[in-house]
């Protein structure tokens, strides 16, 4: 079995972004960028389930400019076999990128799609799902664990409000992966070196998928979020009892 | 003049807060009227949603049980009713995520998530960068789907309302997916997503046994339990109990947390609660940047002084 791990270049998560004073964005320049936190996580549950014999190639891709060819690099570094990078200069929408996907699917057939719950520059969390819906498979998101029941079926574990949801999906499926599924793997000088010699594949998204369809949403604007007003610092837990008594929150 | 479809979320007792407060945003849109679907096996849900005020309709769709609410199973009834509206729209709560995006999928239109504030009935402001930005998001297709963020709405508490129910049963469920289980924390505490007060604990609490100091107060004031992504990943606590970017997103009248230091992803999770309590022995933790309150000192002394004083 192929398994398939879609990724995203992002600004890396210890970053704090700064709205751009014009609202025209958020300053990118000179930022480190890394792979998505959660893609991370899907590399890493991909190699495992290869490392336990249960697949035979894991193919790494994204969407992305030609920058991104660092993050396949590093997913080729973790241990992915290869790599394709659809190329675009653009944004693109969580709609379009399943489309994307999609079409890399068709060519690729794997019996199963890992890819992070969320992106966490634009928090969408959408495109697993709309990949799941195009594609007519399965859906298995927020993931905390992962068993195989049989070679076409797998138990996923979710996190959800509730708490742990297990469902059974049969393969092949999309799973999209929550925080606590593993811990990836740090990668090494010599693994690195070999990585360079490991097929990365470009395509334009133009070439690949010429006829993308569904509207963007329009971004107008750009803002920070209100601060919240400064607070107080006190000196002892009686002093706290007496605020939060004075504010009603305390008996 | 807009037509919205709400998804209403439940747990097979009783119909969800998140529903509710998606009822507030919706009713921002002044729109002609609201609908709301309700995928349950007990038709009496269907009269705590009728209730609300301001909606006109619950659509009842009989699932053979409450598990039938898996995404792939209903995405695609949710979808068909959406085209006679301009807006469908879910809780962005686990059950919304997972659904919204098959439904946008299935109606061809990218889905705005999140939605914090209504500008208009096609304008809205969401986070992005886990709050560290807001933007300003427009979008003219035919039907709006989006998911709501639930603690920037108040619940609707309206009771008076006489919505009709209408029944049908689901047809489109999935036979590649099936639900094997759920486990819950099964706590008697109130639930952290609409209780009015929170405590919580982080990595600083140090242990599962430690915990129940934080559990102890939280009982002494009648609050809900949360705790940071450090607590649960050290696996002092359930994941349920996880507050922040990729937790859940609360809003109470206070929230008191013990040694959290405040990564921007659990602040995240926090900033629309009234008052923000912090007790932390590291005086330059950046908890202390947002606590309305903070003091530097032992959770250890200060826990049993605030039992005695209390």
């Amino acid at each position: 079995m192929k398994i398939l791990v879609a990724i995203k270049r992002v600004v890396d998560y210890n970053v704090r972004v700064q709205v751009k004073p014009d609202g025209s964005g958020v300053a990118t320049d000179g930022v480190k960028m890394s792979i998505n936190p959660f893609d991370e996580i899907a590399i890493e549950e991909a190699l495992r389930i290869k490392e336990q014999g249960k697949a035979d190639e894991v193919v790494v891709v994204t969407i992305g400019n030609n920058d991104s060819q660092q993050q396949l690099r590093t997913a080729m570094a973790m241990g992915a076999d290869r790599s394709i990078l659809v190329e675009t200069d653009s944004a693109i929408q969580p709609l379009q990128a399943a489309q994307v996907l999609l079409k890399v699917i068709n060519e690729e057939q794997p019996g199963l799609v890992i890819t992070g719950k969320q992106a966490i520059d634009d928090d969408n969390n959408q495109t697993p799902q709309m990949l799941a819906t195009l594609w007519n498979r399965p859906q298995a998101t927020f993931a905390s664990e992962i068993e195989f029941v049989t070679d076409d079926k797998v138990n996923v574990t979710r996190e959800v409000d509730a708490g742990l949801e297990t469902i059974q999906v049969e393969l092949p499926a999309v799973v999209s992966t929550d925080l606590r599924l593993n811990e990836p793997r740090f990668v090494k000088l010599p693994d690195i070196m070999k990585a360079k010699r490991k097929p990365l594949d470009v395509k334009a998204v133009a070439d690949l998928v010429p006829d993308l369809s569904g509207k963007a949403i329009e971004v107008l604007q750009h803002e920070s979020p209100q601060p919240r007003s400064k607070g107080v610092m006190v000196e002892s837990v009686d002093e706290l009892i007496d605020i939060l008594k004075d504010k009603g929150l305390v008996g | 003049m807009s037509k919205v479809l709400i998804l209403a979320e439940h747990n097979g007792n009783q119909v969800n807060q998140s529903t509710a407060k998606v009822l507030t945003a919706a009713k921002q849109l002044n729109a002609e009227s609201i609908d709301v679907a309700l995928f349950a096996a007990d038709i009496s849900l269907a009269s705590q949603v009728a209730a609300l005020a301001g909606v006109n309709e619950v659509k009842f769709i009989r699932s053979s049980d409450n598990h039938d609410q898996l995404a792939a199973s209903i995405a695609p009834t949710i979808a068909d009713m959406g085209k006679d509206y301009t807006h469908v729209w879910g809780p962005s709560t686990t059950f919304g995520k997972d659904v919204m995006p098959r439904v946008a999928a299935l109606l061809g239109v990218n889905q705005v998530s999140d939605i914090m504030e209504i500008i208009d009935t096609n304008t809205f402001k969401r986070p992005i960068y886990a709050g560290n930005a807001i933007i300003t998001v427009k979008t003219d297709t035919p039907q709006i789907v989006a998911t709501v963020r639930t603690a920037s709405f108040a619940a609707d508490k309206s009771s008076d309302g006489n919505a009709t129910v209408s029944e049908s049963t689901l047809s489109t469920v999935a036979d590649h997916t099936s639900f094997v289980e759920l486990s819950t924390g099964n706590s008697d505490r109130p639930d952290l997503q609409t209780a009015s007060k929170v405590i919580s604990g982080g990595r600083g609490v140090g242990s599962e046994e430690n915990f129940h100091i934080v559990y102890d107060l939280a009982d002494k004031i009648g609050a809900a339990t949360g705790a940071s992504r450090a607590a649960v990943d050290a696996g002092y606590v359930p994941n349920d109990m996880q507050v922040g970017q990729t937790g859940k997103i609360i809003a109470p009248d206070l929230y008191m947390c013990f040694g959290i230091s405040g990564a921007i992803q659990h602040l995240t999770g926090i900033k629309d609660a009234g008052t923000i309590v912090a007790i932390n022995k590291d005086g330059d933790a950046p908890i202390f940047e947002v606590a309305d309150v903070g003091l530097v000192g032992d959770l250890f002394k200060i826990i049993p002084e605030m039992m005695e004083k209390l």
